[in-house]
């Protein structure tokens, strides 16, 4: 429906041919973005979809296939060879022109290629980079789709055990039905380095499709990111007695319990319970 | 009334005689103002003059010396003892009530741990300011949570209209069954806005999944929205892109996810979250992904800024062994003043404070730590403060919410065994 950024927006997935599935290899898609150096702005492998590759290579069996949606220009081809660089010989380019809504072209191809697992990074680095792309390819394709893996722990009967990253560094454990798409979290393992040799040597092998235009994305206005704007602490006084008072207090305080003159087993119970009531202690 | 001010001479003659045995009773006849039993402090005078009577003002302070407290806070505290100042504040509140809404305004929010977040709270403002902006035809702001009927503060947060949906099937990790339900939701209700949170605690997950069903293209990382007639619904959006490095903006779509500090939560007014139900029964579902439940991390392996529960250790404490013990049993993330890693006992990456890391911990236990301000800033947005320490005064134990004063090493090694004897006690059970 939409591309997740203009040119290179979208991830894809390669899946090479359908005489894999014959072997009971697992194969596993990864979408590849180009990314964008925060700093330097120039074009770059996209670090969560690099993760998505990281954890792909970590599949024991899995044969692994890139695909990429997007135009392929100088800048492109020396970002998308940062993922060959990662030990790979090829990588299949869906060609689509600067503009299009990459989705119909990336669906068409991998209902074509039937892999069992794609993985893709949370969102693009250019672009619109509103995270969508992997949702609304599972809404066509009906897949079911788990969000911000941290690893897939293991595959064996067409079921996945997944790690779920949470906040706080916590893990949660999903089991979901393939095939299936996922996304990538920043908890994931980092990719690894993209040896230069390689990267030249790897071939990108590029499809032509259809294209369909992005009709929304140009009526849009896009700017550089602006500083929010920092949220003031809002005093609700009625007089100058209690603006002055707001203004120049110290950190809350006072309303805590203190106890003194109690044995240690007293204060341990009473600690004791206030870890039970905020639920951290196991 | 007339008015002619009606005088009473002697008792003007009593209220100026402070020997007169009536002289109390008198002034406070005269002063209306203030309460029963007390000295009236002014009054009007026999030619319409305001009078006072300074020996009134003020009260005792607490070393005996007369102070005037000139805002006015204590003698209405004072004068009121009976009506206590917090419902006072809680009526400042407007209650509305709206009967026949023009149009819904739904929310799904978070409620991380059962509490209504900050997040959560300035997205229903958000939800507010959608609803409110047109004063003739006001719409209602629809909440819509997963099982959390019970929680305090829904009408303080500006929901009108509460719908709880319940189950089996929603509890846990159930995007599948939650897209259903709201799914359902939109075919019932159809509002004219969905808000969700752009968060990772399930809302961006779900908002995605709700918009890619709806076929709706939403705007993501919002964190501006301005009136402008041009568009569709009537608002414009301002939402970052490409990785937070753009600002893109555009016509509000139907399915927006918001970022925190979107708007001002709602604090003027209440609401009266009028319970709502589905009038159909959701149907089954046959999930595809199956929840496992958490997995137990390895405390030390978590970073200190993300860290739930950090123990965390000072200049006073003497027992290290006994200390990293203490952190394993619970369970807690370690974590150390300045003081306790410049003197080598402790890593580097374990400060916290302003030179090292700051956390966002739900309960920080800090041990033997007197609370430099530097350390105070780091612990600034900690929930619960914990301290255990052999000094009285010091800053840490005004902020703590549970202070604790002896020996940190014996009241570390009364907790670990005290959590070693429950666990035991339930091993025993099961």
């Amino acid at each position: 429906m939409r591309p997740d950024a203009q040119t290179t927006g979208a991830r894809n997935t390669g899946a090479q041919s359908t005489s894999a599935q014959q072997d009971g290899a697992l194969e596993v898609a990864v979408l590849v973005s180009v990314g964008r150096h925060p700093v330097t702005g120039r074009a770059r492998r996209a670090d969560q979809d690099a993760r998505g590759v990281e954890l792909a290579l970590s599949l024991a069996g899995a044969r692994i296939s890139l695909l990429h949606a997007g135009a392929l220009d100088e800048e492109s081809e020396s970002a998308l060879r940062g993922y060959l660089g990662m030990g790979f010989p090829a990588l299949t380019l869906v060609e689509q022109l600067p503009g299009a809504d990459v989705i119909p072209a990336l669906a068409d191809r991998l209902s074509a290629a039937r892999p069992q697992l794609v993985i893709a990074g949370e969102r693009a680095e250019q672009g619109e980079g509103s995270g969508m792309l992997p949702y609304l390819l599972a809404e066509r394709l009906g897949w079911p789709l788990v969000g911000g893996l941290a690893a897939v722990e293991k595959v064996e009967n067409g079921v996945a055990t997944l790690l779920q990253a949470l906040p706080r560094g916590q893990r949660r454990r999903l089991q979901v039905r393939l095939p299936a798409i996922v996304t990538v979290d920043a908890a994931a393992a980092a990719a690894r380095q993209s040896a230069f040799g390689p990267a030249q040597r790897g071939e990108i092998e590029a499809e032509s499709a259809a294209v369909e235009w992005d009709e929304a994305q140009p009526e849009w206005n896009v700017t550089p990111a602006r500083k929010r704007p920092k949220r003031l602490k809002i005093v609700k006084a009625a007089s100058a007695r209690d603006r002055f008072k707001a203004a120049a207090a110290k950190a809350e305080g006072g309303s805590g319990q203190v106890l003194t003159d109690v044995t240690p087993e007293q204060g341990a119970e009473a600690i004791f319970k206030l870890l039970k009531d905020e639920g951290v202690l196991r | 009334m007339s008015e002619i001010v009606r005088r009473d001479p002697r008792r003007e003659w009593i209220a100026r005689n402070r020997l007169h045995p009536e002289h109390e009773r008198v002034l406070a006849e005269l002063g209306q103002s203030a309460g029963h039993g007390m000295a009236a402090t002014e009054w009007m005078g026999p030619n319409g003059v305001i009078r006072k009577n300074p020996h009134a003002v003020g009260f005792i302070g607490p070393n005996g010396i007369k102070r005037i407290d000139r805002s006015g806070v204590q003698q209405a505290a004072a004068a009121g003892r009976g009506a206590s100042a917090g419902s006072k504040a809680a009526d400042e509140r407007r209650q509305v009530i709206i009967e026949a809404p023009d149009f819904l305004v739904a929310v799904v929010p978070d409620l991380p741990g059962g509490r209504l977040s900050s997040h959560d709270r300035d997205l229903l403002g958000l939800a507010r300011q959608l609803a409110d902006a047109d004063g003739e035809r006001p719409g209602a702001v629809l909440a819509v949570v997963f099982g959390q009927a019970d929680v305090e503060g829904y009408g303080e947060a500006g929901i009108d209209r509460l719908l709880v949906l319940e189950g089996d099937d929603i509890d846990g990790y159930a995007p599948e069954a939650r897209l259903a339900a709201l799914t359902a939701v939109d075919g019932e209700f159809a509002p004219r806005h969905w808000l969700l949170p752009d968060s990772k605690l399930g809302g961006a997950d779900l908002g995605r999944r709700l918009a890619a069903r709806l076929g709706e293209r939403p705007a993501a990382g919002v964190w501006q929205v301005e009136r402008d007639a041009t568009c569709a619904l009537g608002w414009r959006c301002t939402g970052r892109g490409a990785a937070g490095t753009s600002d893109i903006q555009r016509a509000l779509p139907r399915v927006v996810l918001a970022l925190a500090e979107c708007a001002e939560p709602v604090s003027e007014t209440r609401h009266a979250a009028r319970p709502l139900a589905l009038s159909q029964p959701l149907p089954p579902l046959l999930g595809r992904i199956e929840d496992l439940g958490q997995v137990a991390v390895d405390p030390a392996g978590v970073a200190l800024s993300e860290a739930e529960f950090i123990l965390s250790a000072g200049n006073g404490v003497k027992d290290w062994d006994g200390f990293h013990q203490a952190a394993e049993v619970l369970g807690a993330t370690e974590g150390a003043s300045r003081v306790a890693v410049d003197d080598g006992f402790m890593p580097r990456h374990r400060q916290v404070g302003a030179t090292g890391t700051w956390v966002t911990a739900r309960v920080y236990v800090a041990v033997g730590i007197s609370g430099a301000i530097q350390h105070l800033q780091g612990i600034q947005s900690c929930d619960k403060v914990v301290a255990i320490n052999l000094d009285p005064g010091c800053d840490m134990i005004k902020r703590a919410d549970l202070a604790v004063i002896g020996d940190s090493a014996s009241i570390l090694a009364a907790l670990v065994e005290m959590v070693q004897r429950q666990r035991e006690e339930k091993r025993d059970a099961a």
